[in-house]
């Protein structure tokens, strides 16, 4: 039974609209009740949010060209300044209705000239007084752009006095758009999040073939017991779901378990799955690499990560000046002199340490140190003698340039450089091995 | 033979109901100037006296008209232009020349040095394009700024009061004008206004109240000092008169049988507790109209032929999706990872009044949550921690207190949230499947542990 009426659009529309968005009907009739007819008028902008793949962008194009609408569908984080945006709005929109000849180059440099050239093409085209409907996805990146771009394009229709509509889509709520000395505000809608019941109907619908769709839909509830947690994206969640699949089916392509086990299922694709929260879900290594890594059954261990790459081979010395700088960065002052020394007094809280104890160094950063006192740690974690030879001075270069090492201020500072460790504790214990 | 009636009846309807939807759209969404002003007659006065003066006797004015934004400063000017042009004394047409500040802006083009390209010009350009002088070919304008200007000034100048038409400038969002560089095109404006023999009015619509100090020096003192303020000042017995004229069908509906039922039907709304209490609320959040129609537009959007008539939940249902909290909504549809990094940040600025936090002290608090207390949350790896972190970051629920540079470290960027307490312990009430102990960590930070 269609859930989606409406006067103005034929019954058959409807229902194909209705089989391509599942779990979308309620959002997409009041849409629907919002457009109205064709030649009726709609709020001048409607803003629309909600989380990641949550639908937004896939409802609207679905719902525009099903219905066969008039539209204009512009990414504002491809066409990135004012001149691409509103050119490729032109472009677009000369190619709008059928039946057009070639479309022309356009030059509009001016919001004075899009509204000028809007109005022409608007008025080549055949529409019949029907609303045109301007959809600009990912609407955060208009407020990169000049300041007069966002209030203008809300209020489209009045500026132009035709029948338009601008329909944005973003993640970000609109109080972090509105413009300091206000605007014409939007209609905003919600695109509520997907629940997890939503999440297993609309992943369960690609299943392949070869296998039930029972069969799926355990698999899918075995993929969000793990991962529903940490993410509720649908498009990761969907790549993780096709990636793993080949592996949860090992069992039954070799004839080990049939498709009811679920017990066997369940144990010999947890550790897989667990394995790949750290890897392809980081995008550690890539989808491709994950594959052949189960195909060929090897040690998941083996694989070496994006991250296990930032480990470089460091020369001797080297690796001292980088603990030495760590130390540097971590240890306050006073504690040199207990650490370093052979002969250390006590060291006396004073009432000031005593306020700051809470705040620990690990949780606020690295300190910038001067040279010297690099070299001072140096010359006393090193056993042998140290020479202060140009080498060393052209190896702590080396390691602001590898970017271990950061320098704090100009280079030309007349107290001497100071510098700043920036790796972290495992990074130095993997180096100290 | 019932059921042949009551399908014509509903066919009538269909039809009824489209011109019903048709009529209620375009008063609501397209604000022509065929809508009622409410509560303006003193300020409609003088704009018709000031606008008659001008096209009738050839006298230069200049005005702003000031009032927040959705108080009908435009509806007001469009109102009193149609009244003047069907009024028989106009003599000959009045030309109009309208800008606005939102389109004479120009954008910053790398290959124009910035000297020769102001904004003025672009306003030059449109307003050489409407009154249609005669250097102007098909669309295209030649000259430079100072060539344009002059030529502009030259041909309003050669006219005296006898025998020119009266010019009449319109700019919308006056106070992005006075941006422009030396404030040239106001100060050439007002200069006109002040001394040509053509007879030129300029208006100024303009929401910001303290318009007369962005005015430069010798601009203001070329200007009249006429301002006329919309202040939206109607009392809630106005606004409820103002809310059943504009739900009302006019008199010219062609269906009157429909019309009475529907105009019965608000009457019979108007003094409905329940609505009185929708519009109560919206009142005491702003008073203008635009916020008004908003509302009635999303009721009226509702209404088809099997349900003709708006009802007080119609009212309330609007009226609840227009308030909901657009950062609660958010929050619902983060993940159980994401939900603890936010109460982890809520616990830090309690800890540490408000002082900005990074990620390194957020990732320290959720792991004496994981150690001490929580039996349902895995112990994830810092990078899949990290990874929920910048997805907060993204969604601009946590901002940076500076821009990201390359060389600092992302662990240690400072950071404050964009959430206050209460909207975080709200928002978790209604989380679903939310983990108890995740519930009760929010409740109580782990201080005492």
């Amino acid at each position: 039974m269609p859930n989606l009426e409406h006067p103005a659009y034929p019954a058959a529309d409807l229902l194909q609209l209705e089989s391509l968005v599942p779990c979308r009907e309620s959002q997409v009739s009041m849409l629907l009740s919002i457009f109205g007819e064709r030649q009726q008028f709609s709020f001048p902008s409607i803003f629309i949010y909600g989380h990641t793949s949550s639908g937004k962008t896939y409802v609207m194009q679905t719902l525009l060209t099903t219905l066969q609408l008039p539209h204009v569908f512009v990414n504002c984080v491809e066409y990135f300044t004012s001149r691409l945006l509103l050119e490729e709005i032109l472009t677009q929109l000369q190619s709008c209705s059928p039946g057009t000849e070639q479309t022309s180059p356009v030059h509009c440099d001016t919001l004075n000239d899009f509204v000028r050239l809007f109005k022409q093409a608007l008025a080549s085209q055949e529409l019949q007084d029907q609303t045109l409907y301007i959809v600009l996805d990912r609407a955060e990146q208009l407020r990169e752009m000049e300041a007069n771009i966002l209030p203008a394009f809300l209020r489209l229709q009045e500026l132009t006095d035709r029948n338009v509509t601008v329909v944005l889509l973003s993640e970000i709520v609109w109080e972090l758009f509105r413009p300091n000395t206000g605007c014409f505000e939007p209609f905003t809608m919600y695109f509520p999040d997907y629940s997890i019941g939503h999440l297993q109907k609309i992943l369960s619908q690609n299943h392949p073939p070869e296998y039930s769709a029972d069969f799926y839909a355990a698999y899918i509830n075995i993929l969000l017991g793990v991962f529903y947690m940490v993410c509720r994206d649908l498009k990761e969640l969907r790549h993780l779901a096709v990636l793993n699949f080949a592996k949860y089916c090992e069992p039954v392509v070799r004839g080990e378990a049939n498709e009811r086990d679920t017990r066997k299922l369940w144990k010999n694709i947890e550790p897989h799955l667990k394995k790949a929260m750290q890897t392809v879900y980081l995008r550690e290594i890539s989808s491709s690499q994950w594959e052949r890594l189960q195909h060929d059954g090897g040690e998941p261990g083996q694989l070496k990560g994006l991250s296990a790459h930032t480990h470089v081979e460091l020369p001797y010395y080297s690796k001292f000046l980088l603990i030495a700088a760590y130390l540097a960065s971590y240890n306050p002052v006073r504690t040199d002199k207990r650490f370093f020394l052979k002969h250390h007094g006590k060291i006396r809280k004073t009432n000031f340490m005593k306020k700051h104890e809470k705040t620990s160094n690990h949780l606020l950063g690295p300190k910038p140190f001067p040279l010297d006192r690099l070299l001072a740690i140096l010359y006393s974690i090193v056993d042998n003698r140290v020479a202060p030879t140009a080498n060393i001075f052209s190896q702590i270069t080396s390691l602001v340039t590898l970017q271990l090492l950061s320098m704090v201020g100009q280079s030309d500072q007349l107290d001497g450089p100071r510098y700043k460790c920036t790796v972290s504790l495992d990074f130095i214990r993997a180096i100290a091995r | 033979m019932s059921k042949r009636k009551s399908k014509e009846n509903s066919e009538e309807s269909a039809e009824c109901i489209s011109q019903v939807q048709k009529i209620f759209r375009e008063r609501f969404c397209h604000n022509c100037a065929a809508g009622k002003l409410f509560g303006m007659k003193q300020q409609y006065s003088h704009l018709l006296e000031l606008l008659k003066r001008t096209t009738v006797h050839g006298e230069s004015n200049s005005a702003l008209i000031i009032g927040p934004r959705g108080s009908g400063k435009s509806a007001l000017l469009n109102h009193v232009l149609k009244d003047l042009r069907e009024m028989n004394q106009v003599r000959e047409n009045l030309l109009e020349v309208h800008l606005n500040g939102n389109c004479q802006f120009l954008m910053k083009n790398p290959f124009l040095s910035g000297l020769l390209q102001t904004n003025d010009k672009v306003a030059l350009k449109e307003i050489t394009r409407q009154l249609q002088l005669e250097n102007v070919v098909g669309d295209k304008v030649f000259g430079s700024f100072a060539e344009n200007l002059a030529f502009l000034l030259e041909a309003l100048r050669r006219g005296n009061r006898t025998s020119s038409c009266p010019i009449l400038f319109v700019l919308d969002e006056f106070d992005l004008f006075v941006h422009h560089k030396n404030q040239t095109l106001l100060y050439n404006l007002f200069d006109i206004s002040q001394s040509a023999q053509t007879p030129v009015t300029v208006i100024g619509l303009t929401c910001r109240q303290d318009i007369l100090e962005l005015l430069e020096k010798r601009v203001k003192s070329r200007f009249s000092h006429r301002q006329i303020y919309l202040m939206n000042s109607f009392d809630f017995k106005e606004y409820l008169k103002i809310f059943k004229k504009q739900l009302s069908l006019p008199a010219e509906f062609p269906d009157e049988a429909f019309a009475q039922k529907w105009n019965n039907n608000v009457q019979h709304l108007s003094e409905d507790k329940a609505v009185q209490d929708v519009l109560q609320n919206l009142f005491q959040h702003t008073k203008d109209l635009r916020s008004l129609h908003l509302l009635l537009m999303l009721a009226v959007s509702t209404v088809t032929v099997h349900h003709p008539l708006l009802t007080a939940a119609d009212l309330q249902e609007a009226s609840r999706q227009r308030s909901s909290d657009s950062r609660a909504n958010i929050v619902h549809g983060l993940s159980v990872l994401e939900i603890c990094l936010i109460i982890a940040m809520k616990h830090l600025n309690e800890v540490y009044d408000g002082e900005p936090f990074n990620f390194q002290m957020v990732y320290n608090e959720f792991q004496k949550f994981i150690q001490r207390k929580a039996h349902s949350m895995y112990n994830f790896e810092k990078p899949v921690v990290m990874k929920a972190f910048e997805h907060l970051l993204q969604l601009e629920l946590v901002q940076p207190l500076e821009r990201p540079s390359v060389r600092a470290q992302r662990e240690y960027l400072l950071l404050k949230l964009l959430l206050d307490s209460r909207q975080i312990m709200d928002a978790l009430q209604v989380y679903p499947n939310c983990p108890t102990d995740v519930k009760q960590w929010a409740a109580s930070s782990l201080s005492w542990l």
